[in-house]
């Protein structure tokens, strides 16, 4: 049987890199996406790699309103859902939020409000078919708070006891929810930082790692594997020394 | 992303990155990330030319790996249209399940198809198939001056021929659109003639060239004498009957970088000596993987860091074909006479086609390849001897290996070059064109 996935934020490169792996297994899929150009190109790149069929939905994560249409279309497309990635983010500028309070709140709203309320909008799908697997990019910098980037790291913890909770919920009902805590990868989003060549994953090897843990249902994924402890490490330190710490 | 060098390792100017992941990505990214008034950049495929033609004057470079998707492909007709950072061995990976193969490769799957459409690059297939920009039907490019811009044979032919081995200074190529072969298996028929020296490789090669579409030798640089241009003559077809299967990825790399080249005279003289031996037959057919047949470099991922720090380079010259048989000898007793050299030499045939770019490498003749551990004095006394002869001939060095050619001889062997630098792109410059332009 073909897979069916749906993607939103189908042009970031975590996900474009597990969409590649799921189209050479000639699945099927269903693209959300706010750029347009960007979104026709990586259709055709998986049907090149083998995907059974592509179908697109154009809308800008923050627009809430679309949320309703775009499930109903893919449900429509497919009837069923096997694998929904929830893939979409930004990394915001932290200093900038610290002054300029709108762009504050506008990118707390891409990265955790716009994700929950997809979520909110695939569960009752999910829910009602009884089976699937729904799996959110959270990130390992949701686990504390760090000076260089609280302001997303806040996002991603918020996203991540929404999944928790929702991973409760939609147990009951066969539905299974996976959090993807990656630590860093060379995207697009990083491509200015200047990362630790030894800590810095592939997206290819993150793709590797989403695709087992889809599959084996686990609950919670730390990509690459050592993130974990370094995560571990970092929670234990006391507040009263972490504060001392430039992290 | 770590700081990049090109494949010989030498000169060893290490490139700043910066990743294009979109064609949009490209204006800005060239406006930005150079130093030194922003102009002197160059584009990086996969980084696997040897010298210093993939390196930029500024020392960054847009790497476009990350821009790697398929825009169309039909595959009835086999035509693809695709961005530049795709691979050849993504080509490979897509196409051939579905019977189709490049129509042109060269000896190694990890370049990009702007890598192999800026140095117009050959294959075994020279003498049939002609070099890989034959195939190329259209390109998309990005130009600081003008923006986006098609160019094919047919409109603005000037551009185009300018950017087909063009050394990536016309502009960003964006996408390619190839048209592949159809193959019917993955299967080459390969057959592999043992031949005594240079006499019989020329008999040989005249004998299979006709019936065979991939032709190449390995010859032994080292052997003297008697033994002199032995080696093995490699011939193939692709099977006209057979499975369609992908050869499984993978492949070793490189534990550790060795402190000293690893390359030295004594392993070259049991290496090559165990080599031409190892077939004891006078000739051997079988039935071999394309990856076995085209690719068996790819095997060792990194293989070029087996030279240590200090790095290699390769030199790579075509002779016109009247006077192949002289000049061919004549450089290979000089290379045996100096003791240096790689483990094997490539020796190719070239055929009559000619090439659509204004300064593509091939022409009709005999071409000779091989790798040298970088070691100043020796390389650059046999490399004037070397020139000496080949220039003198009417031959020419290749860029994408090149890193010693003078702006002199450069000039004369490839008299186009100023209509490619009429049309250069103001923002790029490669190390290689500044020092053979000025
Ligand atoms: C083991 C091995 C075997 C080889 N065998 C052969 C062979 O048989 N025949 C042959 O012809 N060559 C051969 N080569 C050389 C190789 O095919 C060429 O150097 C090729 O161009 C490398 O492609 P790349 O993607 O690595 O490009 P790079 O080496 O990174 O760049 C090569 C040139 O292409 C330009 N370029 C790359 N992408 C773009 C773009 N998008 N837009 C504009 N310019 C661009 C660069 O500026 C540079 O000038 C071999 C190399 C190796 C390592
Ligand atoms: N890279 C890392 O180191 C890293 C580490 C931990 C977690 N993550 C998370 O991994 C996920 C994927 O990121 P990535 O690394 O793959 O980076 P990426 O390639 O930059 O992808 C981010 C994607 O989000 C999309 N997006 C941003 N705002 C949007 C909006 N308002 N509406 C719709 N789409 C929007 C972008 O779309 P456009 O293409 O239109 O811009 C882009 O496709 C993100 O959730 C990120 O937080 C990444």
């Amino acid at each position: 049987m073909n897979k069916t996935i749906f993607i939103v934020g189908a042009t970031s490169g975590i996900a474009e890199a597990v969409a590649r792996r799921y189209a050479e297994q000639g699945a099927q899929f269903f693209l959300v996406a706010r750029n347009s150009h960007r979104l026709q190109a990586i259709s055709a790149d998986l049907a090149a790699r083998g995907a059974k069929e592509v179908q697109t939905f154009v809308m800008d994560a923050n627009n809430s309103d679309l949320i309703p249409q775009m499930v109903d279309a893919a449900w429509q497309a497919f009837g069923t859902i096997d694998v929904a990635l929830i893939a979409h983010g930004t990394l915001p500028d932290q200093q900038r939020t610290e002054t300029d309070i709108p762009y504050a709140i506008a990118e707390f709203r891409t990265n955790a409000e716009s994700v929950i309320a997809t979520l909110a909008g695939l569960a009752g799908h999910f829910e009602s078919q009884r089976k699937g697997v729904i799996a959110v990019i959270g990130s390992v910098a949701g686990d504390r708070g760090r000076a260089s980037n609280y302001l997303y790291g806040a996002a991603k913890a918020a996203i991540d006891t929404y999944v928790s909770g929702l991973r409760v919920r939609l147990f009951k009902s066969g539905v299974h929810v996976l959090t993807i805590k990656p630590g860093f990868v060379a995207t697009s989003m990083t491509a200015d930082l200047n990362l630790p060549e030894r800590l810095t994953a592939t997206p290819e090897s993150v793709a590797r790692d989403i695709d087992k843990a889809i599959t084996k249902r686990k609950d919670v994924l730390y990509t690459p594997w050592f993130w974990i402890f370094i995560m571990l490490i970092i929670r234990w330190i006391p507040a009263a020394i972490f504060k001392r710490i430039k992290l | 992303m770590d700081q990049l060098l090109s494949w010989g390792r030498y000169p060893y100017n290490l490139q700043t990155p910066h990743s294009i992941y979109w064609p949009d990505d490209v204006p800005q990214a060239l406006t930005d990330s150079g130093s030194a008034g922003q102009d002197g950049m160059l584009v990086f495929g996969c980084g696997r030319s040897y010298g210093d033609s993939c390196l930029a004057e500024s020392n960054h470079v847009l790497v476009t790996q990350n821009m790697d998707r398929v825009l169309a492909a039909d595959w009835e007709t086999g035509i693809i249209l695709a961005q530049a950072g795709l691979t050849l061995a993504d080509v490979i990976r897509i196409a051939l399940p579905r019977g189709w193969f490049l129509p042109v490769t060269p000896g190694t799957k990890f370049v990009t198809l702007g890598g192999a459409v800026a140095n117009d690059v050959h294959g075994k297939n020279h003498h049939v198939m002609g070099t890989f920009c034959r195939h190329v039907s259209r390109l998309v490019m990005y130009r600081s001056d003008e923006g986006v811009v098609d160019c094919s044979p047919a409109e603005r032919e000037e551009l185009f021929a300018a950017t087909v081995g063009g050394l990536g200074l016309t502009g960003v190529i964006l996408a390619v659109e190839l048209q592949l072969r159809r193959v019917v298996s993955s299967e080459i028929e390969q057959r592999v003639i043992r031949f005594a020296g240079l006499d019989e490789f020329f008999d040989i090669s005249q004998k299979y060239d006709a019936t065979h579409e991939c032709t190449v030798a390995w010859i032994d640089c080292l052997a003297s004498g008697k033994k002199a241009g032995r080696g093995h003559y490699i011939v193939g077809n692709h099977a006209q009957e057979g499975p369609l299967e992908l050869a499984p990825p993978g492949g070793v790399t490189m534990p550790i970088d060795p402190p000293f080249s690893l390359v030295n005279q004594f392993s070259l003289r049991v290496f090559n000596t165990i080599y031409y031996n190892s077939q004891q037959k006078k000739e051997v057919l079988s039935r071999v993987g394309y990856d076995a047949f085209f690719y068996p470099l790819d095997r060792v991922l990194d293989w070029n860091r087996m030279y240590g720090r200090a790095g290699f380079q390769q030199y790579q010259c075509v002779v016109p074909q009247q006077d192949s048989y002289e000049v061919i000898r004549a450089v290979i007793q000089q290379i045996s006479k100096s003791g240096t050299g790689s483990f094997l030499a490539v020796l190719k045939q070239c055929g009559k086609s000619v090439s659509p770019g204004l300064i593509s490498f091939p022409l009709h003749g005999v071409s000779l390849a091989l790798d040298f551990p970088q070691r100043d004095h020796v390389n650059k006394r046999l490399f004037s001897k070397l020139d000496a002869l080949v220039h003198e001939a009417g031959g020419r060095l290749y860029p994408a290996k090149d890193a010693h050619m003078s702006a002199a001889y450069f000039k004369q062997a490839y008299p186009q070059w100023e209509r490619v630098e009429a049309l250069r792109d103001p923002r790029l410059m490669s190390q290689f064109w500044k020092r053979v332009s000025q």
